[in-house]
Order: structure tokens, then C-alpha cells, then sequence
């Protein structure tokens, strides 16, 4: 007996629960009640509100990358500097809330930007939820961990030696640091982005709950056509508009392997 | 200059830490918080202190939360253990295919892992409106919230623990198969008796990714199954009802999760301790060889 055969049930599993699932997204698009049609497809690409919530929610993630990145860099560096048994120490206590469910740390900004901010700065309109800020700070809470883990991997196993040489040909701390740990990190830097972002531009369990409804991204237009409160969603709309968030997906992963690649080809240190 | 710099960085580092657990801290107090507007109780309005009550934690699991968690671990630990069965065996299994098949393979497994959360969610979702739109048709049962909800985490989980197991299949040798199968055992046995103990560790370490990923899903859980559902489905929907949310859930998770952790990073700091002192103690002996 051959040993391939091992992986046969699991390419079954996967054919049957991943491939042809995939295929649903296509199928549920073009067909309703059972009958070919193009409208629903044709009607929801050309919806400009669609299209404007996308444009939104990509801005949305964007800035939460930028935001985590500028706030997780110098946790990762301070970390990667430190003595190695207080740096286990801290980086897990950085790193235990992403086992926490997030729902549930969601739901706890909720009541606080809901009831004990307001009531602590005196707020006239009682509320804090349903603003872009609110929503914009939970979302940086949610993925920060996932920004910092893999620029802490990056930065820890850093050759301390090149810095040491830098020192040594004349540099100082800051032309040290945007010369050669900076370009160094890189690595780290783009799959701290990857981690980040395209999760950023899906995600509608934050913008629901701090959003109050006010406040919709893209991925709640998605769960509003599939999930509606009376039972059967629109699979059309939602099918839609899932093939568009699949394009773009796509598109940012493409655009980040090709940045990841010049950086392994290209000279190293520049 | 350099004091401030560096008092400066353990103040960033408490700010950011006091930003991550600040939410998990406010709900963990409030769970004391005594909820009671005459006879009935509303989680609704988690802001206002009523006074100390331990109330909260005695009727946590008495409705329909101690259920979903009931169902979550059910969940967790059934598919988890079927996805590390599977996905080792397919692991072997690839790990023997020929270069290009395995490449194939290995780059399909990962679309699971690329794929957004949503869109995984979506397409079970739809197959399984499908395959019941079918059934019903036929005159059968439809499929079950739990068989949903445990082929959809089996599937989610699956690549998670290849990953986790290929690297040590990589290191362990192909020959340790053939030697078993040379001295007697059949390939079950082989397989059993001299692969399987070789690649624990990574067996386990998959074990525990599908075990995490299978406890902290919401969006694949939301999206497959109807409203009764796992923990986070449970908290997603009564957050956004008018009931709210228990806090003592909160404890209840973050005590026993971070308890687990510190146990583990000390017993890691403990180990690296103890293998440092017998670096140094094999540098002396060294030493006194050279001597001699």
C-alpha cells in the first residue's frame, strides 16, 4: 500500500467542503428560485451605494493598518530589546487577548462607549457608539496583536551584530535605525499588514456592534443580504457582492506576495 | 537623557497594555455588579453601579448561555480530534506525493487559511441551503445546526494541523517507515509504530491550533448555523438584543486562559533555565577533558 493513499479522504473532504462550496458563490449569483438570470447580478454591480460602502470599508482598513503599524513598531522594538526571560514574559501578556473571544471584547467597548465614557466626560448626546472614531479605535484593538506578533518575530531574531557594525562605521541611533533595522524588518512588516488589512476590510461583527447600526461596512451589506431577521436572505445580492470582495482579496494578495518577493530578491539592507 | 528614553518605553508599554485589557478588566468588575430592576434581570445596561453582588456568576450557565457553551466545547473537542486524525494522515500522505502533486496539494490547502473568514462562512452557508433545498425535495430530515457546524470547523481546522505536521515530517526520515515495514510490521503498523510517535510534537502542536481556532470562531459558526449556536454566536446576538450580555463570562474565560498560559511560559522559562545550566555544566566538562 502506497502512502499517498493517506491523503485521499482529506482531498475528498476538501473537494467536497472547500472546492465546490466555491462554486455555491458563482452558482447563488446568477440563479434565483432556480432559474438562470442576470438581473440581480447586473443590478448589484451597478448599485453605487455598494460600491461606496466598499470604498469606505477599504479606507476603514486602511487606516487601521496604518494606525496598528505606527502603535505595534515601537511594541515590537521595545520588546525585541529587552532581556530575553522579561520579553517571553511581557510579549505573551501582549499576545493573551487574542484568545479571548472577540465578540465578547467587542461587546465590553460597547459598554463603555455606551455608558461609562459618556457618563465620565459629561457627554450631552449620551452616546459615544455609532461614530467613525469609535468604530475605527475598536477595530485597531481588535487586530493590533496581529500586527505586533509578526514584526516581534521579525525584530527578535535580528542579527544584533549588524547593529554593532553599524555603530561601528559611524552611524548613530537613528540612522542605525532607519538604515538598517528598519529595511530588516520588512519582512515582518508586510506580513503584519496582510494580517491586518484584508481581515479589516471583512470584518462587520465590530462596525455592527460599535457601529450601532449607524456606521455599515462593507461586510455588513454582505451579512444584511444573507442573514436578514425574516429567514431567507437575498443569495443573489449577497453572492454578488461576495465575488467583488473575493476580486479584491485577490487583488491585495497578489500585490502583497509581489512586494514580499522584490524584498527577498532585492539587496537586503536597502 | 538615556533614564527618560527608557522609563519612557516601560510607560508605552503600559499604556498599550492598559489599552488591550482595559475592556476585558471593565467587564470582569462590573460581573460583581448587582443587574437586578426588580424581580427581573437586564445585562442591558453595563455602566452603573448598583452595588456587589455574586448573583451574576450563580445564574451564568442556568439559561441558554451555559448551553451554547456546552456546545462549544462539544464542538471544539469533536472536531478538532477528527481534523488532527485526518489532517495527519493527509499530511503523510502528501509528504510522500511527488514534488509537483504535492505542490498542488499544499497550495489548495492553503486557500482555506487565505480565504476571508466571511466568505468561508458564505460558502457553507450555501451548501448546505443546497443540500437541504435537496433533502426536503426528497422527503428527508434536513441537516442538523451540530453535523453543520462540526463539518464546517473540521474543514476550517484541517489545514492548520498539515501545516503543523510537515515541517516534522520533513525532518524525520523517510526510512523509518521502510525500516518498520523491513522488520515485520505491516504499513499500519509502520505507520503507527514508527512515524506517528516520531511526529508528535507536531501532531500536538496541530491539535491545539484546531482546538484554538475551533473555541474563537464566530463569523464560520454565524453565518452556518442558526441562532442557537456556539458561545461567540450566543454573545453576538444578545449583544445586539436588548438583553445583553452576562459579565461574568468574561471572568469565566479569562481567568482559566490566562492561569493555562502563565503555567505554560513558566514551565518554557524553567526549561530554558535548566538547559542553560547543563550547557555550562557540559562547557566545564569539556573543559576538564581538555585538561586531561
Amino acid at each position: 500500500m502506497k502512502r499517498r493513499v493517506f491523503a485521499y479522504p482529506y482531498i475528498v473532504w476538501m473537494i467536497i467542503f472547500i472546492a465546490v462550496p466555491m462554486l455555491f458563490i458563482f452558482y447563488y449569483a446568477v440563479n434565483v428560485n432556480g432559474t438562470f438570470t442576470l438581473t440581480k447580478f447586473l443590478a448589484t454591480i451597478r448599485d453605487g451605494g455598494k460600491w461606496s460602502t466598499l470604498w469606505l470599508s477599504v479606507v476603514m482598513a486602511f487606516k487601521t493598518t496604518v494606525i496598528c503599524l505606527l502603535l505595534g513598531y515601537p511594541i515590537a522594538y521595545i520588546l525585541s530589546n529587552m532581556k530575553k526571560s522579561v520579553a517571553g514574559f511581557i510579549s505573551v501578556l501582549f499576545f493573551v487577548p487574542m484568545w479571548m473571544n472577540f465578540v465578547l471584547r467587542t461587546y465590553a467597548w460597547q459598554a463603555i462607549l455606551e455608558y461609562f465614557l459618556p457618563g465620565l466626560l459629561h457627554l450631552k448626546n449620551g452616546t459615544l457608539t455609532g461614530t467613525e472614531g469609535a468604530v475605527l479605535m475598536v477595530l485597531v484593538y481588535n487586530f493590533l496583536p496581529f500586527m505586533v506578533m509578526p514584526l516581534y518575530n521579525t525584530l527578535s531574531k535580528l542579527d544584533k551584530s549588524l547593529l554593532e557594525a553599524s555603530r561601528d562605521l559611524g552611524a548613530g541611533s537613528l540612522q542605525t535605525f532607519t538604515r538598517v533595522v528598519l529595511p530588516l524588518s520588512v519582512p515582518g512588516i508586510v506580513s503584519g499588514i496582510t494580517m491586518v488589512f484584508i481581515p479589516a476590510i471583512t470584518a462587520f461583527t465590530v462596525p455592527a456592534l460599535i457601529g450601532n447600526g449607524k456606521y455599515n461596512l462593507y461586510g455588513n451589506e454582505i451579512e444584511l443580504a444573507f442573514k436578514t431577521l425574516s429567514g431567507q436572505g437575498d443569495y443573489a445580492v449577497g453572492s454578488t457582492l461576495s465575488i467583488i470582495l473575493l476580486v479584491c482579496v485577490l487583488v491585495s494578495t497578489i500585490i502583497m506576495n509581489r512586494v514580499d518577493k522584490d524584498q527577498q530578491e532585492g539587496g537586503k539592507l536597502w | 537623557m538615556k533614564k527618560v528614553f527608557k522609563s519612557f518605553k516601560y510607560v508605552y508599554l503600559a499604556l498599550m497594555l492598559f489599552f488591550l485589557y482595559a475592556p476585558i478588566i471593565y467587564l470582569i468588575v462590573f460581573s460583581f455588579n448587582d443587574f437586578s430592576t426588580g424581580r427581573r434581570i437586564s445585562y442591558a445596561n453595563i455602566g452603573q453601579w448598583k452595588g456587589f453582588t455574586l448573583h451574576n456568576y450563580a445564574t451564568l450557565f442556568s439559561g441558554e448561555a451555559g448551553k451554547s457553551l456546552l456546545l462549544t466545547i462539544e464542538i471544539a473537542a469533536i472536531s478538532s480530534i477528527i481534523a488532527t486524525v485526518i489532517g495527519t494522515a493527509a499530511a503523510i500522505g502528501i509528504n510522500s506525493m511527488r514534488k509537483r502533486t504535492r505542490n498542488l496539494v499544499l497550495n489548495v490547502s492553503q486557500l482555506p487559511m487565505v480565504n476571508p473568514d466571511l466568505v468561508t462562512g458564505i460558502t457553507f452557508m450555501m451548501l448546505f441551503a443546497f443540500v437541504n433545498s435537496v433533502l426536503i425535495k426528497l422527503g428527508l430530515n434536513q441537516v442538523s445546526d451540530i453535523i453543520k457546524l462540526l463539518i464546517a470547523h473540521i474543514s476550517f481546522s484541517i489545514p492548520y494541523v498539515i501545516f503543523s505536521v510537515m515541517p516534522r515530517l520533513r525532518q524525520s526520515s523517510d526510512l523509518l517507515y521502510e525500516a518498520a515495514m523491513d522488520l515485520g510490521c505491516s504499513p499500519m503498523q509502520a505507520l503507527m509504530k514508527a512515524v506517528i510517535p516520531d511526529i508528535m510534537p507536531g501532531i500536538s502542536s496541530g491539535f491545539i491550533m484546531a482546538l484554538t481556532m475551533s473555541l474563537d470562531d464566530f463569523v464560520v459558526s454565524y453565518f452556518v448555523s442558526d441562532l442557537k449556536s456556539v458561545l461567540s454566536v450566543y454573545i453576538y446576538s444578545s449583544a445586539r438584543g436588548a438583553k445583553g450580555v452576562n459579565p461574568a463570562l468574561a471572568t469565566v474565560i479569562f481567568v482559566p486562559l490566562v492561569a493555562l498560559l502563565l503555567a505554560v511560559n513558566f514551565r518554557r522559562l524553567a526549561k530554558e533555565r535548566e538547559y542553560e545550566i547543563q550547557n555550562k555544566k557540559v562547557k566545564l566538562k569539556d573543559k576538564g577533558g581538555n585538561l586531561k
